[in-house]
């Protein structure tokens, strides 16, 4: 059974003419690639759950490879929140600087180890079924040629692991497959040959889904960070968190999220929460540290100085006025770890957050 | 109208009409009468975008602003920003002609590529020259905070 792999390409929202061209050339250019299909959604995040976006997705049981405009910690969570489940293929196209993303495992290392009381994370409850997911994020390069060796580098990566894994499976292996076991060497052009079991395989199929979305704003939760502690549920005071019937944390009534607000993911102690569109890298699901994305002005079109506990109080507070209710402070749904306890081992994403705020303007 | 004013982003000329206000986020504020405002980019803060591609606003029509409230987002060539309200009030206008393409942002700030309008005091607001004087005070820390992030 040859496998195929699906590669989705999330568009951009934006009129950016480059961003444009980059997926267009990226669709046409995989178009003659064997054994890829090419499925071509609006952007991930304006997809509806019960759209046929979703289902699409949903549909894709084999290998994906999804580009978008995304951070791939976004992307990663917004399928999950759609049911669409795998481990996390490893790419070696990122935006974020290497050495800073060995640094940071490092320090989680470090920091698990030290921790005698290490917290239960909701992912590690979870089953995850037998497929990879590769979320690449398209600010990573300019080049569409990059992507393209980058979906054939892992095409052929994951056609190598389901020969080596099924060929042993419920049986005796066929004479060119404990070939290529014993002689490794023979190349990968053979083994791609092999592995799709016809020189012919058919060419890239493109299914182009043009669902009417408009923009949303909602929280995504890293369920690979969440403990299920429930400040976010006690500050969000618009009805957007809910729990599942095993009591666990989910985004209940995403719409009724407050647009342009990530308060919640402010006074979230794990940096779960993530907001794809949000101009901070670390709200909008960066790993590590950013190299080569956008300038954020921000700080110098009028974004007021403050730590994020208050930055989180005062969003709250625009938000309930705008929605024609009572500001309330510091009075709700504050944690009290704010007040009592002792700072937490700290993490990359709290650096980077805290050096946003403290740019001097 | 005198003569615009004229503040040098290092080789780059920008102007300044001395027709309105300004606030200390790099709008213009101008009453168009019935206590309203229209609000637009200075010429500074088109500088430090270039080409916008993509403009949303996060708040609707007819909300109650605060001074320094954040109303919607920008993306351009170089650079994205959350927006803050210059002024407090209720909003009155969306420029409209933006919605499809926001280019007449660059095209023409200070006329065509108006904002929006707040019906509002407009206190707390600086005269051009006090504006050029705030530029020339944080141009260093501007300059600064661009190259941080390019490094």
């Amino acid at each position: 059974m040859p496998s195929r792999t699906t590669v989705v390409l999330s568009q951009g929202q934006s009129l950016n003419p480059a961003k444009r061209g980059l997926e267009e050339e990226i669709v046409a250019r995989l178009l003659g690639e064997p054994g890829v299909d090419v499925t071509v959604i609006p952007h991930l995040y304006n997809l509806q759950s019960d759209g046929t976006g979703v289902l699409c997705l949903q549909g894709i049981t084999g290998d994906m490879i999804i580009f978008s405009w995304l951070f791939p910690r976004a992307t990663r969570w917004i399928l999950d929140r759609h049911g669409v489940h795998g481990h996390e293929g490893t790419t070696l196209l990122s935006a974020e600087d290497d050495s800073d993303d060995d640094d940071e495992e490092t320090d989680e290392q470090d920091s698990d180890a030290a921790d005698e009381d290490v917290k239960q994370r909701v992912f590690e409850t979870r089953t995850v079924p037998d497929r990879h997911i590769y979320c690449l994020d398209l600010r990573a390069r300019e080049s569409a040629q990059d992507y393209i060796d980058e979906v054939k580098r892992i095409v052929t990566e994951s056609r190598t692991s389901i020969v080596e894994l099924t060929s042993w499976i419920g049986g005796t292996p066929r004479p060119d497959q404990m070939e290529r076991y014993l002689n490794p060497s023979s190349g990968t052009t053979d083994t791609l040959d092999v592995a799709t079991d016809t020189s012919a395989a058919p060419p890239a199929e493109v299914v182009r889904l043009e669902d009417e979305v408009s923009r949303r704003w909602y929280p995504v939760i890293d369920y690979s960070r969440c403990t299920n502690c429930m400040e976010c549920i006690d500050f969000c005071l618009f009805g957007v968190y809910g729990v599942d019937n095993l009591e666990t944390i989910l985004v209940e009534q995403p719409d009724n999220c407050r647009k342009g607000c990530p308060a919640c993911s402010r006074v979230c102690p794990e940096n779960a929460i993530i907001f794809p569109q949000h101009k901070t890298p670390a709200i909008a699901g960066s790993a590590g540290v950013v190299g080569g994305l956008k300038i954020d002005l921000s700080k110098l079109f009028g974004q007021p100085d403050e730590d994020p506990l208050n930055a989180a109080v005062r969003e709250r507070d625009e938000q309930l006025m705008l929605a024609g209710r009572d500001a309330v402070g510091t009075s709700t749904g504050i944690p009290r770890r704010q007040t009592e306890k002792p700072e937490a081992a700290r993490n990359e994403l709290d650096d980077l957050i805290d050096s946003v705020d403290a740019l001097d303007l | 109208m005198s003569e615009p004013l004229v503040f040098m982003m290092g080789e780059f000329k920008t102007t300044f009409p001395t027709d309105r206000q300004f606030a200390k986020n790099h709008m213009w504020v101008q009453p168009v009468g019935d206590g309203n405002f229209r609000c637009g980019f200075t010429a500074y803060a088109v500088r430090l975008l270039q080409d916008v591609y993509f403009l949303d606003w996060t708040v609707d029509l007819h909300s109650q602003l605060l001074p320094q409230q954040v109303i919607g987002a920008i993306e351009s060539s170089k650079a994205e920003s959350d927006l803050y309200a210059p002024i407090g009030g209720q909003l009155v206008r969306f420029n409209e002609d933006l919605f499809a393409d926001p280019a007449m942002i660059n095209v023409d700030n200070y006329g065509r590529g108006w904002l929006f309008e707040i019906e509002g005091q407009g206190d707390d607001l600086l005269t051009p020259s006090k504006y050029i004087e705030h530029l020339e005070a944080v141009w260093e820390v501007a300059q600064r905070t661009i190259k941080g992030q390019l490094a």
